[in-house]
């Protein structure tokens, strides 16, 4: 098929490379069968429980929590959300690493799989800066010395509460979003990596 | 025995298989994790701890207001000697020539005496405010130090008090802008005064939580009996006995010991170390020892114990 235009190449470079079969499948090597292996789908929906709490919580504004018992309880949603999502995925992060799991050219899952990790940080730092409450106060102020220390203070003002409100509702979501989706799409791509003890590519003493 | 299966893991997988539903699996955690975050709202709920503001402060501990207020006057807050991306009064935190809180320059520009002490007075539309500042104003630096600062060391002495006698005129102006400031901050015209100087509409609280920042008898208290402090680990609580961003336990862990918890530019040394520490996670697979452990500690073989049973048989 030919690839020489824009459009072909990226064709090229996307769908021709994942097939049906392996973005919805019905079936998984044999040796996926152990409770790590639900803690990537587990972060998955949590993110989904973050995204979809923190949707009701724009409707209203951020300030709507404070005085409203529905809007009180949807913030503890979300941070109940944020606390799952964050164990699910040390869980997950942790499982992976036992299984060197960025064997078998998997390198750019690994690294994608980190990056989520260190965006979705930053992301619920941001969370805690736009409460707009004493925690978010005090927050915002010590935090803002680390910024400034790296000269990112100069740029991202984490007193400016509106800064960070759009920043947390709008930009990192969208980066956190993208990573993970490349990172979901990388690991139905290459499968899951196959037991250790069972590296044909270690056994003939290649490079690990 | 037979021998082990031997595959490349970089190729599909060509060996056994078992029964797999995606859609199912990914229906049954969203409930669950639903089910699960809904249930631990419910029953836990979320802290909300209402934010303070400059007349809470001033109603709450007036002392502690009116040193922080002068101390902007004299130039001795932290605000006031805070550089990069604030002022030029100081360098700024670096790691050896590495200085990028000062090459980030100066790009939200706060004068602490003039924007949280000088220019909301002169909002007042008061005749002893204005003429303290007015006397303030025409008086040259040194001379604006001097008073501040002889001001500042009274207030020291008398402590827990709002406001020193001063019959022989050694303070200048001082002590009635700090007490004009105090009436101002009472009334809550003072947080109006520090958050609308840019707008009518504000969304930037950069001026009054800085102001807020400087104090260490209210604001920093408070966080105190919260376990907010650094000391305290604070980075990773949460107000009341919440979880908080537990995640952040090892960037909370370099602040509790030296050398870091002691250096004046611990926050870049800090930084900068997550930084790296971040970058060698993502580049773990090409780190040559840290790459081998999961084949030294054989965890693997609890997570593939059925597999590698079968493989055994």
């Amino acid at each position: 098929m030919s690839t020489s235009s824009w459009t072909g190449r990226v064709r090229a470079a996307t769908l021709e490379k994942m097939k049906p079969e392996d973005l919805l499948p019905e079936e998984q090597p044999a040796y996926v069968a152990s409770w790590i292996y639900i803690f990537g789908v587990l972060t998955l929906a949590a993110l989904f429980m973050l995204i979809f709490s923190g949707l009701v919580l724009t409707v209203e504004g951020p300030a709507w929590w404070h005085t409203s018992t529905i809007g009180h309880y949807w913030n503890s949603v979300h941070l109940w959300s944020v606390e799952l999502f964050f164990i699910f995925m040390v869980v997950h992060l942790w499982g992976k690493f036992w299984m060197a799991a960025w064997r078998g050219k998997r390198t750019a899952t690994w690294i994608t799989g980190v990056l989520a990790f260190g965006t979705s940080i930053i992301t619920a730092f941001t969370g805690y800066v736009i409460q707009t409450n004493f925690d978010s106060q005090w927050i915002s102020t010590q935090a803002k010395d680390g910024f400034n220390a790296m000269g990112i203070g100069a740029y991202f003002n984490a007193l400016n509460t509106g800064q960070a409100i759009l920043i947390h509702v709008a930009l990192l979501p969208l980066v956190v979003g993208v990573i993970v989706l490349w990172h979901v799409l990388l690991v139905r791509r290459k499968g899951v990596v196959p037991p250790i003890d069972n590296d044909g590519t270690i056994a003939r003493g290649a490079k690990k | 025995m037979s021998p082990k299966l031997m595959v490349d893991p970089s190729k599909k997988w060509s060996g056994p298989t078992r029964p797999y539903d995606l859609v199912k699996e990914i229906v049954v955690a969203f409930v669950a994790v639903a089910l699960l975050a809904g249930g631990l709202a419910f029953l836990f709920s979320s802290p909300d701890d209402p934010a303070v503001t400059l007349k809470s402060w001033a109603l709450t501990n007036s002392a502690d207001f009116a040193v922080t207020a002068t101390g902007e006057l004299a130039g001795t807050t932290t605000s006031a000697g805070y550089g990069a991306p604030y002022n030029t009064a100081a360098k700024g935190q670096h790691f050896g020539f590495i200085k990028l809180q000062d090459w980030a320059g100066v790009r939200i520009p706060i004068d602490p005496a003039n924007d949280f002490v000088v220019k909301p007075l002169l909002m007042m539309n008061d005749s002893a405010a204005s003429s303290a500042v007015a006397e303030w104003s025409s008086a040259n630096a040194d001379q604006q130090s001097t008073w501040a600062t002889a001001y500042a060391d009274a207030l020291s002495k008398a402590e827990g008090k709002d406001s020193v006698a001063d019959p022989s005129g050694t303070f200048g102006p001082v002590p009635q802008m700090v007490a004009s400031l105090l009436t101002m901050a009472k009334s809550g015209a003072l947080d109006g005064a520090l958050i609308t100087s840019d707008t009518p509409l504000p969304t930037d609280f950069t001026k009054s939580l800085l102001f807020l920042g400087d104090s260490e008898g209210y604001f920093a208290d408070l966080a105190s009996k919260q376990h907010l402090s650094g000391d305290q680990w604070g980075v990773m609580n949460e107000t009341g006995s919440w979880p908080g961003q537990s995640w952040l336990w090892l960037f909370s862990f370099w602040y509790q010991i030296d050398p870091f918890k002691s250096s004046d530019n611990a926050d870049t040394i800090v930084m900068l170390l997550m930084g790296v520490l971040t970058l060698g996670l993502m580049l773990l697979p090409f780190i040559p020892l840290l790459r081998r452990i999961p084949y030294a500690i054989p965890v693997h073989r609890l997570i593939w114990r059925d597999w590698y049973r079968k493989q055994d048989k």
